[in-house]
């Protein structure tokens, strides 16, 4: 029978494949956006997961706000990219320095 | 039959998210990152949670990937470039993450000895019985969660403001734009000059 542990096993994996793509590529921020993604997906899983478990549905209402704010999240990173790269040409975000002092 | 769902929904969702942060180019990434979000949407089907699950595949499939797929599409970027310090990095990567998988390990393995407690909940927030997932969740959100459901509206609404600010552009040029002021504002005496040139010369306007 599928408990609760598959669960978090299935999500914590999702978890750090997302902190690793954040890690390999570091270069690409738009492979990076989508690793945070993986990670919020994992987070939603686990909160599916325990609500459902429980008997409890406040994990799943919280699993919606986490939704809109990772929507939110991914429309203004990408508008912040896509002026970064008119700005600059390219999205390489290692050297990143204009906001220096 | 529900186990063998779990299994397969669960084995789809984990070599779909390794291969998002693994693909060289970044449109299979998205397209991957697809994959995974279905998934995640079957396993939460598994348990019961239709409504999130559907919300995920519409949120996700529907809005932010699409989004991703026009942003990578948009920008010409050399990914040749911008994957060069992919194996350079690699180790770091896979340190921290060995690392963080082991503390989720040891936190699973603690709960499977000790059995933790998981805690019991409040009941207030308790499925409706005979209602499907929907309908309770929707009873909990204009309810008790009324709140923190419009606050999450005015979220989106800021995010959705701030990326049209952050990429409009403004007056693309000045030609073939029709500046109405410019033009009421304008006096027959500023624009016409009347002269009486001598013979044989020309006007210096």
């Amino acid at each position: 029978m599928i408990g609760i542990e598959h669960y978090i096993i299935v999500s914590s994996i999702l978890f750090v494949l997302g902190v690793l793509g954040i890690f390999m590529n570091r270069k690409n921020i738009i492979v990076v956006l989508m690793a945070i993604e993986l990670i919020l997906l994992a987070v939603n899983i686990n909160l599916v997961a325990f609500s459902a478990f429980l008997g409890d549905l406040a994990g799943q209402v919280f699993a919606m706000f986490v939704l809109t704010v990772a929507a939110g999240e991914a429309a203004i990173g990408l508008a912040i990219l896509v002026i970064y790269f008119r700005s600059r040409g390219t999205i390489a975000v290692d050297d990143v320095n204009q906001m220096k002092g | 039959m529900t186990v063998f769902a779990f299994y397969m929904f669960a084995a789809l969702v984990i070599a779909s998210g390794a291969f998002t942060i693994l693909a060289r180019n970044p449109v299979h990434s998205v397209l991957w990152l697809i994959l995974a979000f279905f998934n995640a949407a079957g396993l939460m089907v598994l348990v019961g949670a239709e409504f999130l699950a559907m919300l995920l595949i519409v949120v996700y499939v529907g809005a932010v990937a699409v989004l991703f797929l026009f942003v990578v599409m948009m920008l010409n970027i050399d990914f040749a470039e911008l994957r060069a310090g992919f194996m350079k990095n690699a180790p770091l990567g896979v340190a921290i993450a060995v690392i963080l998988l082991a503390e989720l390990v040891l936190g699973i393995g603690a709960y499977r000895a000790g059995k933790l407690e998981l805690g019991t909940p409040l009941g207030d927030a308790a499925p409706i019985a005979g209602a499907s997932n929907t309908e309770s969740l929707g009873a909990l959100i204009y309810t008790k969660y009324l709140f923190l459901f419009e606050v999450a509206g005015v979220i989106l609404l800021v995010a959705m403001i701030g990326a049209i600010v952050l990429t409009h552009r403004g007056q693309r040029s000045t030609r073939g734009h029709q500046n109405i002021a410019k033009q009421n504002a304008r006096r027959p005496q500023d624009a016409t000059v009347n002269v009486k040139p001598e013979v044989g010369q020309g006007v210096e306007l």
